[in-house]
C-alpha cells in the first residue's frame, strides 16, 4: 500500500507538512523548556479518564485459584482459567535430570540465579537452566534506556525508594522495593568487575541520566543496548562456568511432592516433541513477562516468548498473584513505518532532552512524567483532542521531536548514544537526526505477578521466583530503569535463598502433577470451557488464508 | 480502546490481506510464495504459513535470532539480513540460519590479564584472518568485524571494544569466514578485558560501602514505618523542593547535559 504513496526522506508527504510546523517550533521549545510536570492530583485524572488499565471492558474477576475473586485482564484470566496441557496421571514420571536447583528462564534474572546458587557453593552440575527459547531470548537483552542505581553524591537509596514508590502509586511492597535500591549501587559493581562497559564520560565517570519519574539521574545505559551488554556478558560468565542448560525445552507444568512443595518441571522439547522429568530441589521461576498477550489488542515491545507461561504454572501450584490489574504500555511505541510498529523507542531519548510534540508543532505534556501518565497524555491527544497524526494503515501517532537531541547535546549524539533507533530508522528511510519519529504507546510490560519477600521466596515451598513474572516490587507501574535492576537484584537474591534452601536437603522422593487436580476441579465447577488450554507457549502470526486451508497429515 | 485494538490487527494477529494491493513473490528455501510488497522477511514467513520456533526472537534487532541470507534475482551476490528488520524485495531467495555452532572456551576473567593476550590464547585462529573483509560485509549490524578482528590481533582492546559494542551475536560472520574464526566470541572477550581495566569509580564503591555499614538503615526504618498519607506528602515535599519533576529545573539540567547538581 506504502508504494502509492509518495515518501519524502521515509514518510509520506502528507505528513511533511506537519514535519515543518515542528522544525518551526523547535527553537521556541528548546528555548521554553517543556511544559511543566503535573500533580499527583491532575495524574490520577488523566489516568482514569485515558489509560487502558482504566477503560472499561477490559478485565475481570478470577474464578479460580489462590487469587480467585480478584481481577486480572481478560486475556490473562483466559490463560490462569485453563486446563493443563498434561493432564495428571497421563505421563509416567520417571526422571530424566536430577538436581538442585532448576531455574526456567533464560534472561538477565535467571542468569544470575545460577551465577550466584553457584557463588554460594551449589556446583555447576547440579543447577540447570531450562529456556524456552535461546539463552537470552528475553525482554532483558532488548533492554535500551539504562539501569538505575542511586549511586552518586547528589543521590541515594531513600530517594530511588521514594521515586520509584510514586511512580507506583505507593502500592510498591516496601521491603521489597528497599532490596531493590539497596542493592542497585552493588549490582553496578559486581557488573563492571565482570567486565560490563557502561557509558563513562572523558573523564571515566560514569554517565548518568533522567528516566521518567525519577527526581535524580541515575539511569546507567550502554548505549542504548542496555539490556544486551549485561546480559551478554553475564551469559559469558555464564558459559565458563559450566551450568546445565536445555535449550527450546520450555516447561510446561511444574511437578510437587506429596507436601505440595514444588519438586521440579515437566520440560517439553520444542523440537521433537520428547517430555524431560526434571527432579530438583529447589525451582527458580524467572520466565518473564506476558507482553505476547496483547492486552487490549495493542502491539508490544516485548520478545517473542513474553506468554506468561511461568505465571500459569505457579498459579496452579497454589501462588499467589498480585497487582495484575495494572499493565504498562511504554508511552513511545513506533506508530510507523508499519513493518516496526509497537517497537520500543526508549525513555532515554526524551531523558536526552526530545519532547513529545503533536500534529501542530506543540509539546503538549511534560516528555519525564512516569509511563502511565506519560502513555495516557499521548493516548488523550491521540484519541479526544485527535492533535494527532494518521499513518497510511490507520494508526494514529504524535512525534517524539528526536532532532532536539543533536541540538541539546551536540551532533553526533544520536549515532554515538542511541546507535540501536538510529540504526533501526535507518533500515527503514528514516533520518532521525534530521526529522522526528511517529509514536504510539504500546504493551511493555507486566507490572504484577507471584507474590516474593525481598529474597525471591513465595507462598509456595520450593519455589522462588525473580523477576518480570514477580509482583510487588514495582507496584502499580514500573519506572524506566528499575526492570533490568529488578532482573539483577532478585536473580541473584533468589539463586542466593535457593542455594541456601536446598543444603542438606534430600532430593524430593516422589515427583507428582497432583497440585493439578485440585484446581482442575475448580476450572470444572466454575464452568470453565473444556477446549482452553495453557500454557500458550508462542503467539500465533500466522496469515489467516493458510490457517484457514491447514490440515494436519503426519 | 476498541478504535485502538482494530487500528493494530495486522501487528497482533497476523497479516489481513484483503486490503493489499501491492504483492511481490520470495522463495522461502526455494518453496515461492506470494505475499503482501513492504512487510518484513520474518512477517511475510508468517503470512506464508510458518510458526516460528527457531529463527524469531526478540523481533526487534536486538537478538540475533533470525539472521538470515538471500540472494535477489539476477544477482550473484550473497546477502545477509535480520529477519525482522528487513523488508522483503521481489524475487528474494532467502534461507534462516537460526544456529551457529561455535565453541566458547571457558575461563575466569579475573585471573586473565587485562591486555590482550588471552585473545590469542583462547582463540590462535584470529591470527589466520586474511583480512578478506567478508565478514564485514557479512554483518547485518554494519560493523567494521574485519578492522575489529586486525585490533585483536594487535592486543588493542580499546578499539576492539568500540568497533564491535553494537554486536548482537547472530554469527553471520563466523559461518561466512573462510579463517574459521569466531568474530563474536573473540568480541565478548575482548570487551570484558577492556572493562576490567576501567576502575569502578569511586563514588560507586563508596555508596557500597555506606549501604554495607548501614547508613541509611534510620532513614528507611522511617520510610517503611510511614503510612501511605505520609509516603505521599514526603513525595510531594520531595519532588517539590529537589525539583526532578518540576520542568524548568529539568529541562535545565537536561540541556547542561549529564544533570550534575
Amino acid at each position: 500500500m506504502a508504494e502509492e504513496l509518495k515518501l519524502v526522506r521515509g514518510y509520506p508527504e502528507y505528513m511533511r507538512k506537519s514535519i515543518e510546523r515542528v522544525e518551526a517550533s523547535r527553537p521556541r521549545r528548546l528555548e521554553e523548556g517543556p511544559p511543566p510536570g503535573m500533580s499527583l492530583e491532575e495524574r490520577e485524572e488523566l489516568l482514569k479518564k485515558y489509560h487502558p488499565d482504566y477503560a472499561p471492558g477490559g478485565k475481570r474477576p478470577l474464578v479460580a485459584g489462590p487469587n480467585k475473586g480478584e481481577v486480572a485482564p481478560n486475556e490473562v484470566a483466559d490463560l490462569l482459567e485453563a486446563y493443563p496441557l498434561l493432564e495428571p496421571g497421563e505421563l509416567e514420571l520417571k526422571v530424566d535430570f536430577d538436581v538442585d536447583i532448576l531455574i526456567l528462564g533464560g534472561g538477565l534474572a535467571g542468569t544470575m540465579a545460577a551465577i550466584w546458587a553457584h557463588e554460594q557453593g551449589v556446583p555447576p552440575d547440579r543447577i540447570l537452566l531450562a529456556t524456552k527459547l535461546r539463552h537470552g531470548d528475553s525482554n532483558s537483552i532488548m533492554a535500551q534506556g539504562g539501569t538505575q542505581a542511586a549511586d552518586k553524591p547528589y543521590d541515594s537509596p531513600t530517594i530511588h525508594f521514594l521515586d520509584a514508590m510514586g511512580g507506583g502509586h505507593f502500592t510498591n511492597k516496601p521491603d521489597v522495593l528497599k532490596a531493590l535500591v539497596e542493592d542497585a549501587p552493588f549490582i553496578v559493581k559486581w557488573l563492571t568487575e565482570l567486565g560490563c562497559l557502561f557509558d563513562r564520560d572523558e573523564n571515566g565517570e560514569f554517565v548518568e541520566e533522567w528516566g521518567g519519574g525519577t527526581s535524580r539521574p541515575r539511569m546507567h545505559a550502554a548505549r542504548d543496548y542496555t539490556g544486551m551488554e549485561e546480559l551478554r556478558v553475564i551469559r559469558d560468565e555464564f558459559r565458563s562456568r559450566g551450568f546445565g542448560l536445555l535449550e527450546f525445552y520450555p516447561a510446561v507444568e511444574l511437578l510437587t511432592d506429596p507436601k505440595g512443595r514444588v519438586a521440579g518441571a515437566v520440560l517439553w522439547n520444542m523440537e521433537t516433541d520428547e517430555y524431560k522429568v526434571v527432579r530438583a530441589k529447589a525451582v527458580v521461576l524467572a520466565t518473564g513477562g506476558f507482553g505476547r498477550l496483547h492486552i487490549r489488542g495493542f502491539p508490544t515491545t516485548n520478545h517473542y516468548g513474553a506468554t506468561a507461561d511461568g505465571l500459569v504454572l505457579a498459579y496452579r501450584a497454589g501462588a499467589l498473584l498480585r497487582d495484575l490489574d495494572t499493565v504498562q504500555y511504554h508511552p513511545t511505541g513506533a506508530a510507523y513505518p508499519q513493518q516496526i510498529v509497537g517497537l520500543l523507542i526508549t525513555e532515554k531519548v526524551r531523558g536526552l532532552g526530545a519532547q513529545v510534540v503533536n500534529r501542530d508543532g506543540e509539546a503538549f505534556v511534560f516528555p519525564l512524567e512516569p509511563r502511565d501518565v506519560e502513555a495516557a497524555a499521548i493516548i488523550r491527544e491521540c484519541y479526544d483532542r485527535e492533535n494527532c497524526l494518521v499513518t497510511p494503515t490507520g494508526l494514529r501517532g504524535v512525534w517524539l521531536d528526536s532532532p532536539m537531541i543533536e541540538e541539546i547535546h551536540g551532533e553526533g549524539t544520536i549515532e554515538r548514544r542511541l546507535p540501536a533507533m538510529f540504526r533501526m530508522y535507518q533500515r527503514f528511510g528514516i533520518d532521525m537526526r534530521r526529522d522526528p519519529i511517529l509514536v504510539f504507546p504500546t504493551l511493555h510490560y507486566q507490572n504484577g505477578g507471584v507474590e516474593t519477600d525481598p529474597w525471591g521466596r513465595t507462598n509456595v515451598e520450593g519455589l522462588f521466583v525473580a523477576g518480570e513474572v514477580t509482583g510487588g516490587v514495582h507496584g502499580k507501574n514500573r519506572l524506566m530503569g528499575n526492570s533490568t535492576l529488578d532482573c539483577l537484584v532478585f536473580g541473584r537474591r533468589a539463586g542466593i535463598a535457593a542455594a541456601e534452601y536446598v543444603k542438606g536437603k534430600k532430593a524430593p522422593q516422589t515427583v507428582t502433577l497432583d497440585h493439578l487436580k485440585g484446581f482442575v476441579e475448580e476450572l470444572r465447577a466454575a464452568g470453565v470451557p473444556e477446549e482452553r488450554r495453557s500454557p500458550m507457549l508462542l503467539p500465533d502470526y500466522r496469515g489467516k488464508r493458510v490457517l484457514a486451508r491447514m490440515i494436519d497429515l503426519l | 480502546m476498541d478504535r485502538i485494538k482494530e487500528a493494530n490487527r495486522a501487528v497482533t494477529t497476523g497479516i489481513d490481506d484483503s486490503a493489499v494491493k501491492h504483492w511481490v513473490t520470495v522463495y522461502i528455501m526455494g518453496k515461492g510464495y506470494r505475499v503482501p510488497a513492504d512487510i518484513t522477511i520474518m512477517q511475510a514467513m508468517e503470512y506464508a504459513g510458518y510458526r516460528f520456533v527457531r529463527g524469531a526472537g526478540c523481533r526487534a534487532g536486538f537478538c540475533g535470532a533470525c539472521a538470515t541470507v538471500y540472494r535477489t534475482a539476477g544477482d550473484w551476490r550473497l546477502k545477509t539480513a535480520l529477519a525482522c528488520q528487513t523488508r522483503v524485495e521481489d524475487g528474494m531467495f532467502l534461507v534462516q540460519i537460526p544456529f551457529t555452532p561455535a565453541e566458547k572456551p571457558a575461563y575466569d576473567i579475573e585471573e586473565e590479564p587485562a591486555d590482550g593476550t588471552p585473545l590469542l590464547k583462547y582463540f590462535p585462529e584470529v591470527a589466520r584472518c586474511v583480512a578478506c573483509n567478508t565478514c564485514t560485509k557479512a554483518c547485518p549490524q554494519d560493523l567494521e568485524v574485519m578492522d575489529y578482528i586486525q585490533a585483536a590481533l594487535r592486543g588493542d582492546l580499546a578499539a576492539v571494544a568500540e568497533l564491535s559494542f553494537d554486536c548482537i551475536q547472530c554469527g553471520l560472520c563466523a559461518m561466512r569466514c573462510p579463517a574459521e574464526i569466531t568474530h563474536y566470541h573473540v568480541a565478548q572477550l575482548a570487551r570484558r578485558l577492556y572493562g576490567r581495566t576501567l576502575p569502578v569509580p569511586k563514588h560507586v564503591l563508596d555508596r557500597v560501602e555506606e549501604i554495607e555499614s548501614g547508613k541509611y538503615e534510620d532513614e528507611f526504618e522511617k520510610l517503611l514505618s510511614m503510612s501511605r498519607e505520609e509516603l505521599e506528602e514526603l513525595y510531594r515535599k520531595e519532588q517539590r523542593e529537589k525539583g526532578g519533576l518540576n520542568s524548568r529545573d529539568a529541562s535545565r539540567v537536561t540541556r547542561n547535559g549529564q544533570g550534575e547538581r
